[in-house]
């Protein structure tokens, strides 16, 4: 569904991405894992157009979006709820809503409603500015944002960070509900013990590049994962 | 230093002695009008390259600080006799003085009055600066213009020091080739040390980037002041240049058009470069030169601004860092030896 | 009696002149909130808009016809700018940014020169204010000139039709959220090179309106009126809390009421009816608000300006913004 070939991202000088390639199948949950700096959302990123790879091809279900604009990407199913939320903080709850799904047409209500359904909080909040939300709950609205242009892939950017451990455990239960419900997901996660909990399989990235990848269950009794990232 | 070093800028200042000498010499009034035109705008532009290029606080009102420096220059020399009628409502502590004396056919009393005038600038810009070098990117830029215009309105409605809106002459026409040229070459040289020493290079690194500039323990706001307070000196100093040359002027002089032309000739020439502001001034003024040429010839007034302002679009656009980006024409490495 | 007129003249005054800065704002504040830019060739828009409803005008067409001529005019040439001047330096450095506006603004000063020169026009034109724009409406014994109704009325209409527009149109949504967080927006789907068009375009309209009223105001026009309008439009906005919307208009406002109240105040101890304040209070007005410092008025504004800019730079609305100052 989505095939990443060695790409390659600088930023003013300095190499973020060193010839990354991976590959998400359809209805795939695929687990980023990799210490701080190490490119996990420089490669989220550059799928959704916001960087450029130099070199390289990055396809998705056929068409090669190595440079194609970000909102020829979003068009084409491609979600991205991006680290740190970065919702509008400006505007209210439905705004934000309404804004996931700018690139469609109809059915409005009826997607409102399936956010809803995973979401009852953002239901009683919707007048309110999203900057007055909970951290837990700007979370469940960037989800809920992504989700409202019924992506095909969903790029989920640390959907965990700085939550209370309750709310993380409501997050992974949705991320699970969006799996059993189809949704392809490329997931950024620092929390590796939950990231290898839902994942169908896993890349460890460490500065720039791909250092290993296999099935959840593999990486889980890999020495070196167990030493870096489980602390076991 | 390395006298061979010295070589090159020597030879340089000889060639431009002869050259203004020739001039001199063969009385060709419009190359000597042209050579003084480009001695003024080298110290406008060199020392907006101090403020604006080398700091990286874009500053869009020097111009009212040589509006500053003409008016007080004008005033200060302004002959006794003159000053009683002209300005007869300056205050008593200003009425006295006239510097206008020569002395063994040297016009001391002007030399006073600029550094006078250029001095009281730079007080000026130090208390403007203390203020707006806090902002930065744009919102200098414009807070400056801002004081561009409180310059002006100042100008227009102080009438008991410049007369208004009316027209201000009979300024004592001091200024020559030799004048001219004598502070442009100071001014190259000042700003010049500047860039090399290690303050420069505290303003280019904070220039570059504050945070990280502050982070190595580079204080971001004297270098800042420092800068514009010297390029107020030097711009005040070319307003007084300007008054006692052109004799006659008023504030609409001293308005955006000027300040266009200058921060054109710094952008093609590149900021931060002090060879850059030379090639900048050069260029725009024969560029303007011919185009107004051309609209003679063509009766199509208003090309020469519209060209020179498309120029200077593009090379915003395809050319950022101007003709020489920070690069420099070394003139001191002419004559010296290969570096090791 | 006579003071309570003078009074609601002014305010007539303080809010027509604050509704035509609003105006001018609204589209400055609308292209700063998404890309950062100080556009300075608003101002000369404006002047373009009322050359092109002078001309118009003189060809003889009706008000009805020469204002959305006007308008759909400058609405292209905005568009035209974006697109050849603004959008290849996006991401440059803002200083970049706001140069290149104002090399903009030169070249359509001097292109507007060059096309009075070509037709053998002055550079100054009296501008032919149609009949809708001058004279009085007398209200009993206050009288108000029919432009500063007018202005205040579509000012009044226009920024509400804004406000509808930006909150109830999913392209407004969008302008709101790229002036938030430009990435977050694109990743939303939305086409930023249509939102920033869009903005262009809207300030370009706006500035067309103010342009036609602030020609009649001044009854003349010339290829460099839109210097100071931008000017105190930056001003506005600033007061207001740059970049947002809500904040220009606010602030344009504001530095109507500031402008009238610094043009009404000095020389007021002349004015004020016998018998109102005492003799001594009079004699203090006459002496610390003389009608000399009138013509300091700019200048007044522009300290305040800096001094806004110094220690309230998020403006009167303003929440913390995305940069520092």
């Amino acid at each position: 569904m989505l095939e990443i070939d060695n790409i390659h991202v600088a930023y003013g000088g300095i190499r973020a991405l060193n010839g990354v390639s991976l590959r998400v199948g359809p209805g795939e949950l695929v687990a980023l894992i990799g210490s701080n700096g190490a490119g996990k959302s420089t490669t989220l990123r550059a799928i959704s157009g916001l960087l450029r790879s130099r070199q390289g091809r990055i396809v998705y279900d056929g068409h090669d979006i190595t440079r194609a604009a970000t909102d020829r990407i979003v068009a084409l199913g491609i979600s991205h709820c991006p680290e740190g939320r970065r919702i509008f903080g400006g505007l209210s709850v439905r705004e934000n809503l309404v804004l996931g799904a700018v690139r469609r047409k109809g059915a409005l209500e009826e997607d409102l409603g399936r956010v809803y359904t995973l979401f009852p909080r953002l239901r009683e909040r919707l007048a309110q500015a999203g900057g007055t939300l909970s951290g837990g709950e700007q979370q469940m609205l960037a989800i809920g944002r992504a989700l409202m242009s019924r992506p095909a892939l969903l790029l989920l950017d640390e959907p965990s960070l700085g939550l209370a451990p309750l709310m993380v455990e409501h997050i992974f239960n949705v991320v699970r509900e969006l799996k059993r419900q189809g949704t392809t997901m490329l997931l950024v996660e620092q929390n590796v013990h939950h990231a290898l909990d839902v994942a169908d399989r896993v890349y460890v990235m460490e500065t720039g590049r791909i250092t290993l990848e296999g099935p959840a269950a593999e990486l889980r009794r890999n020495p070196q994962v167990e030493r870096s990232y489980l602390g076991r | 230093m390395n006298t061979r070093r010295l070589l090159g800028p020597l030879a340089a200042i000889l060639l431009l002695a002869a050259l203004l000498a020739a001039l001199q010499a063969a009385g060709l009034a419009f190359w000597q009008g042209l050579f003084v035109n480009i001695g003024l705008f080298l110290i406008l532009v060199l020392s907006l390259n101090l403020a604006n290029g080398f700091t990286g606080v874009f500053s869009l009102g020097h111009i009212g600080f040589m509006a500053l420096g003409a008016y007080g220059s004008a005033i200060l020399t302004l002959p006794l006799r003159e000053k009683q009628s002209y300005l007869p409502n300056l205050p008593a502590w200003l009425a006295g003085v006239h510097l206008d004396m020569v002395v063994g056919g040297f016009p001391l009393g002007f030399l006073l009055a600029s550094l006078i005038a250029a001095g009281l600038v730079a007080l000026v810009a130090l208390l403007v600066g203390l203020v707006l070098m806090r902002l930065s990117g744009h919102f200098v830029a414009v807070a400056t213009l801002g004081f561009l215009v409180i310059v002006r309105v100042i100008l227009f409605n102080a009438d008991a020091f410049t007369r208004g809106s009316r027209t201000f002459s009979n300024v004592t026409p001091y200024t020559n080739l030799w004048w001219v040229w004598a502070w442009a070459i100071a001014t190259l040289y000042v700003v010049w040390r500047l860039k090399e020493s290690p303050f420069g290079r505290a303003m280019l690194a904070q220039r570059e980037d504050r945070l990280a500039a502050q982070a190595i323990g580079i204080a971001v706001m004297p270098p800042r002041l420092l800068a514009f307070v010297i390029s107020a000196f030097f711009t005040a100093v070319a307003g007084a240049l300007y008054a006692h040359f052109i004799t006659s002027f008023s504030p609409t002089v001293f308005y955006f058009d000027l300040t266009f032309r200058v921060v054109t000739m710094l952008v093609i020439g590149g900021m931060g470069s002090v060879s850059g502001s030379v090639l900048g001034v050069v260029f725009v003024l024969a560029l303007a030169e011919l185009l107004r040429r051309l609209e003679d010839a063509t009766q199509l007034f208003g090309i020469s601004q519209s060209v020179l302002a498309l120029i200077f679009l593009l090379v915003i656009i395809f050319r950022r860092e101007g003709l020489l980006g920070q690069r420099e024409i070394a003139l001191d490495r002419l004559f010296a030896r290969r570096a090791r | 009696m006579s003071l309570l007129y003078y009074f609601i003249q002014q305010l007539v005054n303080a809010l027509s002149i604050g509704s035509l800065y609003a105006l001018m704002a609204v589209g400055l504040a609308m292209v700063f909130g998404i890309l950062r830019l100080i556009n300075f060739a608003h101002g000369d828009m404006m002047m373009v808009a009322a050359y092109l409803a002078a001309f118009a005008l003189f060809a003889g067409l009706p008000l009805g016809l020469a204002l959305p001529l006007m308008i759909v005019g400058t609405v292209l040439i905005g568009l035209l700018i974006e697109r050849v001047a603004y959008r290849p330096i996006r991401g440059a450095p803002d200083v970049a940014a706001l140069l290149s506006s104002f090399a903009v603004g030169q070249m359509l000063q001097n292109g507007t020169l060059l096309w009075m020169r070509r037709i053998g026009r002055p550079d100054q034109i009296a501008f032919p204010a149609p009949a809708l724009l001058s004279g009085v409406f007398a209200f009993g014994p206050i009288t108000v000139p029919r432009l500063n109704v007018v202005s205040l009325v579509s000012g009044v209409v226009l920024l509400v039709l804004l406000s509808l527009f930006v909150t109830r149109t999913t392209l407004g949504l969008s302008m709101r959220a790229a002036a938030e967080d430009l990435d977050a927006a694109r990743l939303m789907g939305i086409n930023i090179n249509r939102v920033v068009a869009s903005a262009f375009a809207i300030g370009s309209g706006l500035a067309a309106v103010a342009g036609l009223l602030f020609a009649v105001q001044a009854g003349q026009i010339n290829p460099y009126m839109g210097f100071s309008p931008v000017l105190k439009a930056f001003i506005a906005a600033v007061i207001g809390g740059f970049g947002s919307i809500a904040g220009a208009v606010v602030g344009g406002y504001a530095l109507g009421t500031l402008e009238v109240l610094l043009t009404a105040l000095p020389g007021i101890g002349d004015i004020l009816p016998a018998g109102m304040v005492s003799p001594a209070t009079q004699a203090a007005l006459r002496q610390w608000l003389p009608s000399s410092l009138a013509g300091y008025r700019d200048a007044f504004v522009f300290v305040a300006l800096i001094l806004m800019l110094l220690f309230r730079p998020n403006g009167i609305l303003g929440k913390r913004g995305r940069d520092e100052m």
